[in-house]
């Protein structure tokens, strides 16, 4: 029963798992990054506090956060279908994806920011560097491991919830998991699928975790 | 017209504990080319004072002039631009951990938007200055204390300023290390005319660089003026504390002796005069801790001389005694007469 079908399709579901997990985190930095910096440059001891600004992100942020994300996919499914134009499939998938991931993004990067230490960026102060310099030349710049650890970490849940997707045809590894092993209980496969799963978090884990210690010169 | 001016220098913090206020009243005039230190204990309200000077404090009220302009009176922009000729170095060099040393040198030239080769020539020659242009590819990191901190300095003379203010910038640091990154800092005073401004608690560093000094204490400035008449003659409490904490910066280096003697018979005596010495203050005991030379006091009297009380004291020095002319000065400038004296050892 184990035909080359099925060998192609899992590789397929590989694939779409890859695509919605890179696509995500990529769109979801694009926001979330952004994000994660207003929150920690607006907090009391940011650079620029801002009660207002903070704690309107910081509620909204909550809010999607303690939605599950299964719920949030099935929440979102109008807007994913005005959004790509249908509501199932890899590409579909991404939408709510990034919903989940920029409220997630956004509290990893403030807290890397906030571990900068606060002298770094008063000597930056003392030389005359604007807000906007400190941001990009010294808390972006400092924060880099820790930043990079976040963004591992990250790509872990977002290829979680990506499998999770599944559940309602959102293709990709966790898709066949569903459909083969829990309608068809077709164990074995759906016991390849987890373990494919497994190694892909175990890749990005290991990747990320030698880039950051790589990239951090503090040792 | 004098570099630095803090005209009524105020300044208070709103904590949860209430209202706290860092500093009052501070009038403080510092000139164009000295070295200028600020003391006090901790909480006095240093390190709030010399934020002031470059604002990265906003005083709550009174000005702060540089040459004349007061800071308070320019744009958030013009702030920026103004803090350029304001270096700073501080107690934890404060260093991007990320960046190695020619980049951390240069980020203040990159700010402001200087080209990268005008940058790294510029670095190059500030790196040569204080010792560092063979580590321009380590990273802070891999650097001793004194090696970052002399990385920081290179860094706050990048944009050619004409003050550098010095907050706690030896108290990390080791005795060897302190002495020659006051040294350094000396040099740059003196070659490059740069005003310096030293935050510290240590009067060893006052008494090593400074010309002048301001004693703060409780946000206030107790006492200020030249070091010799402050170190001869403290005329408050604070300022005798201080001295009397001082201890030699380079212990190993000055002083045969830090440990006390059993027996000191040299034959090298001098005799010590005083008067009616109204303020109770233990010159000999000073003294000694300030050279950290033991001396051997042979004999004591006082005598009623026209109604008036004068005491003599017999002190004998240690025989590898390398300080005795400045000893008997020390005594002189605390107001006592010295004479030699001739005795048969026996």
């Amino acid at each position: 029963m184990w035909t080359s079908e099925i060998t192609s399709m899992i590789i397929e579901g590989v694939w779409a798992t890859l695509y919605m997990t890179l696509v995500s985190t990529f769109m979801g930095y694009l926001f979330g990054l952004p994000l994660g910096v207003l929150l920690a440059v607006t907090d009391k001891d940011g650079l620029k506090p801002n009660p207002v600004v903070y704690k309107v992100l910081d509620v909204i942020v909550n809010i999607v956060r303690s939605v599950p994300f299964l719920i949030l996919l099935i929440l979102l499914i109008p807007f994913t279908r005005l959004v790509v134009g249908q509501s199932y499939g890899s590409t579909a998938t991404i939408v709510p994806l990034v919903i989940a991931a920029v409220p997630f993004i956004g509290r990893m990067v403030e807290s890397s920011i906030k571990e900068v230490d606060p002298g770094v960026i008063e000597a930056a102060r003392s030389m005359g560097a604007s807000d906007f310099q400190i941001v990009w030349k010294v808390l972006l710049v400092e924060a880099r491991t820790s930043l990079i650890v976040g963004s591992t970490i990250t790509i872990g849940t977002i290829l979680g919830y990506s499998a999770m997707a599944g559940c309602v045809g959102g293709g990709g590894l966790g898709d066949i998991a569903v459909r083969y092993g829990y309608y068809r209980y077709q164990t074995d496969i759906m016991i390849v699928t987890v373990v494919l799963l497994i190694l892909l978090v175990q890749i990005f884990q290991t990747v990320g975790m030698f880039i950051a210690s790589k990239l951090d010169k503090r040792k | 017209m004098p570099e630095i001016v803090l005209e009524n220098v105020c300044k208070t913090f709103t904590t949860k504990d209430g209202i706290v206020q860092a500093l009052k009243n501070v009038n403080l005039e510092i000139e164009a080319g000295e070295i200028y230190g600020i003391i006090g204990m901790s909480g006095a309200g240093k390190s709030t004072l010399v934020r002031c000077i470059n604002f990265l404090e906003e005083p709550t009220e009174g000005r702060v002039l540089i040459r004349g302009k007061s800071l308070g009176e320019y744009s958030e922009k013009e702030l920026r631009k103004q803090r350029e000729d304001i270096g700073m170095i501080f107690q934890h060099f404060n260093l991007l951990m990320q960046k190695n040393v020619m980049d951390n040198v240069c980020f203040p030239l990159y700010i402001q938007k200087k080209s990268k080769r005008e940058a790294r020539e510029k670095a190059l020659e500030l790196l040569k200055i204080v010792g560092l242009s063979d580590r321009t590819k380590a990273y802070p990191a891999q650097l001793s204390g004194g090696q970052k901190q002399r990385v920081a300095i290179a860094r706050a003379l990048a944009s050619d300023p004409k003050i550098l203010l010095c907050d706690e910038a030896t108290s990390a640091l080791d005795p060897q290390t302190t002495s020659s990154i006051l040294a350094l800092l000396k040099d740059i005073n003196q070659n490059l005319g740069i005003t310096i401004v030293i935050i510290t608690h240590q009067m060893s560093v006052v008494r090593e660089i400074c010309n002048r000094v301001a004693i703060l204490k409780d946000g206030e400035v107790a006492e200020y003026g030249d070091v010799e008449d402050i170190f001869l003659h403290p005329r408050t409490e604070v300022a005798r504390e201080l001295i009397r904490n001082d201890v030699e910066i380079n212990q190993d280096q000055k002083g045969p002796a830090l440990h006390g003697r059993d027996l000191i018979r040299s034959g090298d005596r001098i005799r010590v005069i005083y008067r009616d010495q109204p303020d109770a203050q233990p010159v000999i005991a000073n003294m000694v801790l300030r050279f950290l030379e033991p001396v051997n006091i042979m004999g004591a009297n006082t005598r009623s001389v026209h109604g008036k009380a004068a005491g003599e004291i017999i002190l004998e020095f240690i025989p590898e005694s390398t300080q005795k002319a400045e000893m008997k000065q020390y005594l002189r400038d605390c107001g006592l007469e010295v004479e030699e004296v001739d005795v048969n050892v026996d």
